[in-house]
């Protein structure tokens, strides 16, 4: 005989806990605290230093000059503009694929992805050989007419690049979402005699809007903290560039860098907090599961022709630099020219003695990284909307600020808190072990699966979980059995996001690898494109990375796709 | 005591010199910023000779390669290798280096107007190389444009937009360059030159790479680079060339032990093999193209081969004045930073609308116009602080590490914001005037 279930008293009861809760809030709270909060407070206390006690003069200082103020106002425009841009090309992508039948969602969604993987350095090159001033467009265009476009001058020009290079965030965010609407909905609305747009701006698009808004929020994020683009660029009066050209020019003890990265920190966090505030008081969670997502009709010839241009159009413009990374891994020279002076095998013949052991190391590390975060996003998800845990909110707000955390800050940390730790046996520094660079990209990344997991979950209605219980499933049963599945579309987008992004991470990587045979693909890249002559090496390992994180991507829809049809099967024969 | 511990450390080297003459540890592990290319054929040969013992290579950027000896302190790699002497220089200043004495002959003591190796034996010069100027040929020839030859040259209106650089705070030669013109030209005149040829700027770069891959790929026609950038690209197949400036700076590319290393012997061997015949002959490889530090190995160069020991033009003109350069590194990197790389939007529009005025008055020969003109240069080139001042360590101590033996100084930012409101201000007001100029009749 089994005794009645001890009633929850007391404190955990009032937050609507359990131990089960308890345990994911400390794991996640350990990790947190060991390789975000301490590596990042080591190196960045600076910031409220003076030399001899605690300060805040620094900040003042911030605020005193008219450059950051300048940068502040600039990155907060473009960021906004970013994720525009972004939405134009995203939504009817995710629209598209997701509503109609379609030949080739699939391989669309696959490709959607590839724009975040930019490899380092080859990527810039590529994208100035080809959207540049005298890049392969800009040459056609003053042949044919005469004029230049400036696609990567100022601004507007790091608007552009960004919106191609994130809007990935926002399709698979809200592809995921339109993915989970029960068709059902959709249905009674068109009994109700609702259709074409106004049944997507009244119905299907607010119910989808926790993936739009993650998307949205990760773009802008992501935007406001990254320093490649307005790098690649020559952009320097912006917040993000203003931070990395303090913090690693040699030598330099400058707080300025540090002040910047907290403000970067700050303002990413509010930004995502008020985006959440644009979805409080709303519900947007369904309870049935049926079919398996919206139904897909079929497309009229003309509304067909206009789709399958449109999807052409925004994945040229989006995969041109890839072409343009796949020609220099192939050309000889590529010099002031619309395209290389001639092809070859070489640069491939030349990285694969090396190319091997890196991709297998890249696919660990990162899918490491990728499965850790998506278990912590989970979890944080899952507190935060699930429980009233004190302080469940800064666990979230806190796994978010990793988004504005510079790499190369992060690496500094790690290695000053760890490099003392020696594994046992045999005798290695804890900082130096290959794990630690899955645990350094897990860190980096855990934001983009957060936001993922956190939509899915949101779109989720409570009274699953409650009847689950009803008939007997604890916590960590009806965790498993019911709410993970249930979001598994979710986990799988920040899955992807978090993979694809850091197989070419670079700054801590930088930092972190210690001998050539546990280098991942990023490290090889930067070796070679170090020189003229490693400019085709360097492509060719970026290709590389590229088709890695292709496979990987196209792999987990494969799966995903067959979970969802034996889902839908099996709810057809209960 | 003291003299006990000299007997037994003279002992201790004794002791260790024997057994470098027996065997060497069989690994040593190597911090660079060297691409492949550059430290693959070094490796290898290397290994050969002392087929014993494994290099262990670590590719990081010379940031990340300081902070790496910095944060590793207890167990760290053995050697630094890289271009950067400030990156030495900090890491000397933080007693991360070890001294050594290098067994080499035939190694010239200075190169250019700077010794060969660090004067205190912490790091030590194997190639040395030279600032100058890139240029892609199908760029100019679309173009229309001359090569340019001299610095001077660079500040021509024809040349607008078509030139590029990397910022002397992310590029430790290139601050060299600055700092070499400041004192080939003086301070004022000096700075004029930079803002004159700041003017036709495309873009300034944040890392040394970025010129060469440029104008590699044609994204703008010059670039101001080191030697080798140019050499080995033109080496690879690219369509550029590289030309030596009258007045240039020589530095050495350096190398040098870490505090604590593990593989003494082998890190010895390793500086030894570098200064050897053997080693600098490999600095004549054509994807390398450093100058060897040894004069006898340009023997076998090839014809046209850069020789700054025989040619007078490279690095001799100017006598370096290293303690001046160094009571105000931090400072003309952030002036710098000031006038130019934050400011190129406002510094090329400026210079934009004087050399338009020039061409208009030139037609017009307008009296007012001429005045106008000269009151806009004025502007568009002065600088904020005196060479008196900027030597002041009142003023540059604001730059520096704080540290209990340097007196308070103001703090960083607010020279900066100063700086930074009186580069606004004089290019929006030199552009105003040209404009004017351009109109004067």
């Amino acid at each position: 005989m089994s005794l009645p279930a001890p009633r929850r008293v007391g404190l955990l009861a009032r937050w609507e806990t359990t131990p089960f809760h308890l345990i994911c809030a400390g794991t996640v709270a350990a990790f947190l605290v060991a390789f975000l909060i301490v590596p990042v407070a080591t190196v960045v206390f600076v910031a409220f230093w003076d030399g001899q006690s605690l300060t805040l003069v620094h900040f003042a200082d911030f605020f005193r000059t008219s450059l950051m103020i300048e940068a502040t106002w600039n990155s907060i425009y473009v960021a906004l503009m970013a994720v525009v841009v972004a939405t134009i090309i995203a939504v009817p992508l995710a629209y598209f694929t997701v509503r109609f039948r379609f030949k080739g969602a699939a391989l669309i969604q696959t490709l959607g992805v590839i724009p975040l993987v930019m490899p380092p350095f080859v990527g810039a090159v590529a994208m100035q050989l080809v959207y540049g001033r005298n890049g392969s467009v800009n040459l056609l265009l003053m042949d044919w007419f005469g004029f230049r476009l400036p696609f990567m001058e100022g601004l507007n020009g790091v608007i552009f690049v960004q919106g191609l290079h994130y809007f990935p965030f926002i399709l698979l965010n809200l592809s995921a979402a339109l993915a989970n609407i029960d068709s059902a909905m959709e249905e009674s609305a068109q009994n109700l005699g609702a259709s074409g747009w106004t049944l997507f701006s009244k119905i299907v698009f607010p119910l989808a809007m926790p993936g739009y808004i993650a998307g949205a929020a990760l773009v802008f994020a992501k935007v406001f903290d990254d320093l490649a683009t307005p790098l690649l660029l020559n952009v320097n009066n912006m917040l993000a560039p203003q931070a990395y050209l303090r913090i690693t020019s040699v030598g330099l003890a400058d707080p300025m860098g540090y002040v910047i990265s907290t403000i970067l920190v700050v303002l990413s966090v509010v930004a995502v907090w008020l985006s959440l505030l644009s979805l409080k008081n709303r519900d947007f969670a369904t309870t049935q599961r049926g079919g398996g997502g919206l139904s897909k009709r079929e497309l009229r010839l003309w509304e067909k022709i206009g789709a399958y241009a449109f999807i052409a159009v925004a994945l040229i413009l989006a995969l041109s630099p890839h072409f343009g990374i796949l020609m220099l891994s192939l050309a000889t020279v590529w010099s002031f020219s619309v395209i290389p002076d001639a092809f070859t095998f070489a640069h491939y013949i030349t990285v694969f003695r090396d190319a091997g052991g890196m991709m297998a190391n890249t696919v660990l590390y990162c899918g490491i990284a990728a499965l850790i975060d998506v278990v912590l996003g989970t979890m944080i998800a899952y507190l935060v909307l699930r429980t009233k845990l004190p302080f469940r909110q800064l666990i979230d707000q806190i796994a978010m600020a990793a988004v504005a955390v510079p790499g190369l800050v992060l690496g500094i940390g790690i290695l000053r808190v760890y490099f003392d730790v020696k594994l046992p046996f045999s005798g290695e520094s804890l900082a130096t072990f290959w794990v630690m660079l899955a645990i350094a990209y897990a860190v980096r990344r855990l934001p983009y699966a957060l936001r993922s997991c956190t939509a899915a979950l949101q779109q989720l209605h409570r009274s699953l979980e409650e009847a689950a219980e009803c008939l007997g499933g604890d916590k960590s049963v009806v965790m498993r059995k019911i709410v993970v599945p249930l979001m598994a579309g979710g986990i799988l987008a920040g899955f992807v996001t978090s993979f694809a992004t850091a197989a070419v991470e670079l700054a801590s990587t930088l930092l972190l690898v210690t001998r050539d045979a546990s280098a991942p693909l990023s490290y090889g890249i930067y070796v070679y494109m170090q020189s003229a002559a490693g400019r085709g090496p360097g492509a060719a390992l970026g290709v590389i990375a590229v088709v890695v994180v292709a496979i990987a991507t196209w792999a987990a829809y494969r799966v995903a796709e067959n979970d969802r049809a034996r889902r839908a099967r099996e709810g057809v024969a209960a | 005591m003291l003299k006990l511990a000299s007997i037994s450390l003279a002992a201790l080297i004794a002791v260790t010199g024997m057994a470098a003459a027996q065997a060497l540890e069989d690994r040593v592990t190597i911090v660079t910023s060297f691409s492949r290319d550059v430290t693959t054929p070094f490796v290898d040969a290397f290994q050969k000779k002392y087929p014993g013992t494994k290099v262990e290579i670590q590719n990081r950027s010379t940031t990340a390669g300081v902070a790496f000896i910095r944060e590793t302190r207890s167990n760290p790699p053995d050697m630094m290798w890289a271009s950067a002497p400030d990156a030495f220089e900090v890491l000397k200043k933080g007693n991360l280096l070890q001294k050594y004495e290098p067994k080499s002959e035939g190694i010239a003591p200075k190169v250019g107007s700077s010794p060969t190796h660090d004067p205190q034996g912490f790091y030590f010069g194997f190639a040395a190389s030279g600032y100058g100027i890139m240029y892609n040929t199908r760029y100019l020839r679309a173009n229309n444009l001359p090569a340019p030859k001299e610095w001077d040259d660079l500040k021509k209106p024809i040349y607008f937009g078509h030139v590029g650089i990397s910022a002397p705070s992310r590029s430790g030669t290139t601050h060299l360059t600055v700092e070499t013109i400041l004192q080939g030209e003086g301070w004022d005149k000096g700075w004029a030159s930079m803002l004159e040829i700041g003017g036709n700027f495309a873009s300034v770069s944040d890392r040394s790479f970025g010129v060469p891959d440029a104008v590699n790929s044609g994204q703008y026609g010059i670039g101001i680079v080191i030697d080798f950038f140019g050499l080995s690209a033109k080496a690879s197949g690219f369509p550029v060339e590289f030309v030596y400036p009258t007045v240039t700076t020589i530095v050495p590319a350096n190398i040098g032990i870490v505090a604590g290393a593990k593989n003494q012997r082998a890190a010895q061997a390793f500086v030894d093999f570098l200064l050897s015949e053997d080693g600098q002959a490999i600095l004549l490889d054509p994807k390398i193209q450093r100058l060897p530090v040894r004069p006898a190995s340009y023997a076998k160069a090839p014809a046209g081969y850069p020789n700054p020991f025989t040619d007078p033009n490279l690095g001799r003109r100017v006598v370096f004045d290293g303690d001046l350069s160094e009571g105000r590194y931090e400072l003309v990197n952030s002036l710098y930073d000031r006038l130019v790389t934050f400011r190129l939007k406002e510094l090329t529009e400026a210079w934009k609308a004087i050399h338009a005025a020039e061409a208009a008055v030139a037609r017009s020969n307008s009296a007012e116009g001429k005045r106008l003109i000269a009151e806009a240069r004025k502007l568009a080139t002065s600088v904020p602080i005196t060479e008196k001042e900027a030597s002041d360590p009142a003023i540059a101590g604001a730059f520096q590490e704080k540290r209990p033996d340097r007196p308070v100084a103001a703090r960083q930012a607010e020279f900066e914001e100063r700086w930074d409101a009186f580069a606004r201000q004089n290019y929006a007001q030199a552009k105003t005037l040209a404009d004017n100029a351009a109109r004067a009749r």
